[in-house]
């Protein structure tokens, strides 16, 4: 009876919790989308910051999260996708390819914001300077600009997207390579025509989770080349030679505007942080927006995916 | 390989000789090596990328103690304004005096990681249980996108979360001196390893056996017994990872902590104080620092510090989850 007793209560309480969890997460969105819902309006996306930030809308920012994501996938993600593919389909499991996987594991691990002073540290002060000193004439690459935030951020995610790879790739069965190699086909086609048709969909999963985390992230861009307030866009018009247009295009070495960085500031650092509470809100849905699309889109992609392994 | 395949297609002609053959096969060969060659390339730059963050952190890192004596990042000695020698644990960077004791920052940073693994490891634990032990497949598929979901949001949403509600909620719950203090960090910090460790501890259960559960019910143990007695115990390593993961995750914790916990560095034990931790001293000190001063490098060297103490964490956690595979043979 006792023991019956004991159970009974134990699994309620599991029950419990799990559902306390579930309506923390419900909570913590339901706060901001009632905040922010009511001031997204057409023109708080497409508007820029005005009169001293208390008005206006945060295209800036949205551009500029947009911009910074974008070059940060160019730079990590065919990067880490090699490196992880390398790693296992080619270095095999020797003592120097464990001791690889163990630190890229653990990199993953390693806190956002020491990123952050690699990032003031190695590429603004080392790499930027350095370059300024041999080209000559003024600061040029050695200060905060896009270019150095989005490769911190590169930094960031890249053991994460090898990881995730590297998971991905290890759940091929051997057997299929075994196969593949029997029929006398070389490394390289094993792995473009047997391993990675069936990876793709889980290296996708993890590359969108990776982005989105990088796309969220703060800390290692404070130093790198965010801006409180800009007032253009990081865009530079460039010439195109003997035809007199010029052609707008990003500009990575300027300084830009981003959503988690336009939060914090706004929270944290605006003169009258209560009477911008509305546009604080109203940027945290987008951001909140922003990485669920991306996460939704990894999870529906891997709930299809396993469905797909399993009726195999 | 090439040479020989070439040489029996010549000598003996049994295999019908395609056009070509031959030299698609020697181009195969090349482009196999230049693949290979490119690949192992990306993984070499990867490799040091990430080798060349440890030894930059380093190397900034040792070069603050050229110019501050190792006890100062203890303790210094202060003359107060009767001119007698006070021992003080303060991290002042600025001003005449600079004072660099890191037990403040280290303090600060436990107080928030320490509440905080413990909240998220009892909800943590606990959902993870229910996902692998007992949902069923419908409720399993309502929780576990959720966490997968909280587990998204961007830590400066939830740092923001704290910032605007939840430090007013705890203020009026728990009537603190302080509306922003370290315990509304753990809070926050919870917030974001709870879906670390109940996804981990899910994995860790989901990889014990079921014949384990089945001689456990065959021996008249109830649900609960089996959970408690059988299940939790192989899983334990698993267990032990996840949570440890979940402690460096939080010591880590960087725009949380910033916003919610007051950043007061200040020698304290009590979870309601104001406080600054490791992370958040970076954070907010970073930006305003001349490059190559003796701040800068301080900071270098608890950047290095947070470095090596999560590293040794997620190392044991590391550890322990091979130690499981071992035991569960898998």
């Amino acid at each position: 009876m006792k023991r019956r007793f004991v159970e009974t209560i134990a699994l309620a309480l599991l029950r419990g919790t799990a559902f306390a969890v579930l309506l923390a997460t419900i909570l913590l969105i339901g706060s901001i989308v009632r905040g922010g819902a009511g001031v997204i309006t057409w023109e708080f996306l497409s508007a820029t910051p005005t009169e001293g930030m208390t008005h206006g809308g945060i295209f800036p920012a949205i551009f500029g999260t947009i911009c910074i994501t974008l070059l940060m996938i160019v730079m990590a993600l065919p990067l880490g996708v090699c490196a992880a593919i390398y790693m296992v389909e080619y270095a095999g499991s020797s003592g120097l390819a464990r001791v690889i996987r163990a630190s890229v594991n653990n990199l993953a691990g390693v806190p956002s914001i020491v990123f952050g002073l690699f990032g003031v540290g190695f590429f603004i002060l080392f790499i930027g300077r350095s370059i300024d000193r041999v080209r000559g004439g003024g600061l040029l690459f050695g200060q905060p600009a896009m270019l150095w935030a989005a490769a911190t951020l590169a930094v960031l995610v890249l053991p994460v997207i090898i990881v995730n790879t590297a998971e991905a790739l290890t759940a091929v069965p051997r057997s299929h390579r075994e196969a593949s190699f029997a029929l006398g086909a070389t490394r390289w086609q094993t792995v473009r025509r047997v391993v990675l048709p069936q990876a793709r969909a889980g290296i996708l999963t993890g590359s969108i989770l990776s982005v989105s985390r990088g796309a969220g992230e703060t800390a290692p861009i404070l130093f790198t080349g965010c801006a409180y307030f800009l007032p253009r866009l990081p865009i530079v018009h460039l010439g195109v030679p003997f035809t007199g247009l010029s052609v707008p295009m990003v500009n990575p070495l300027d300084q830009f505007m981003e959503l988690s960085y336009h939060i914090f500031i706004m929270a944290t650092q605006s003169t009258d942080a209560a009477a911008t509470r509305p546009i604080q809100y109203g940027t945290t849905l987008i951001l909140v927006a922003l990485t669920f699309i991306l996460n939704l889109a990894a999870i529906s992609l891997r709930v299809r995916y396993r469905r797909g392994l399993e009726s195999r | 390989m090439d040479s020989r395949i070439e040489s029996k297609i010549g000598k003996a002609g049994t295999v019908p000789v395609v056009p070509g053959a031959v030299r698609r096969l020697r181009r195969g060969r090349w482009r196999e090596v230049f693949i290979e060659t490119f690949l192992r390339l990306n993984g070499f730059i990867a490799i040091a990328a990430i080798l060349l963050i440890f030894i930059f952190l380093f190397k900034e890192g040792i070069q603050a103690f050229r110019t501050i004596p190792a006890g100062h990042f203890l303790q210094s000695q202060e003359l107060d304004f009767d001119n007698v020698p006070q021992t003080v644990r303060l991290w002042q960077p600025v001003g005449q005096n600079p004072k660099y004791s890191l037990i403040p920052l280290l303090l600060g940073s436990f107080l928030v990681a320490l509440p905080g693994t413990l909240i998220a490891t009892i909800f943590g634990v606990a959902c993870g249980i229910y996902l692998a032990e007992i949902a069923g497949k419908r409720t399993r598929e309502v929780i576990k996108p959720a966490i997968e979901l909280l587990a998204g949001v961007p830590s400066v949403v939830i740092g923001f979360f704290c910032l605007a509600t939840l430090a007013t909620f705890v203020q009026d719950a728990l009537g603190t001196t302080f509306r922003l203090n370290a315990m509304v960090g753990a809070l926050g910090v919870s917030l974001v390893i709870v879906p670390v460790i109940a996804t981990m501890t899910d994995d860790a259960l989901r990889a014990v056996p079921g014949y384990l559960r089945e001689g456990a019910h065959a021996l008249g143990a109830n649900r609960w017994e089996t959970i408690t007695r059988v299940v939790v115990p192989a899983g334990a390593s698993g267990l032990v990872a996840a949570i440890l993961l979940g402690m460096g995750r939080a010591l880590g914790e960087t725009m949380i902590v910033l916003m919610a916990t007051g950043n007061a560095a200040q020698v304290t034990l009590n979870p309601f104080d104001s406080v600054r931790t490791m992370t958040a001293t970076i954070a907010a000190e970073l930006g305003a620092v001349p490059q190559g001063g003796e701040q800068y490098r301080a900071l270098f060297l608890v950047g290095s510090l947070l470095f090596v103490m999560t590293f040794l964490i997620n190392l044991v956690a590391e550890l322990a989850v091979a130690r499981m595979r071992r035991r569960l043979a898998l």
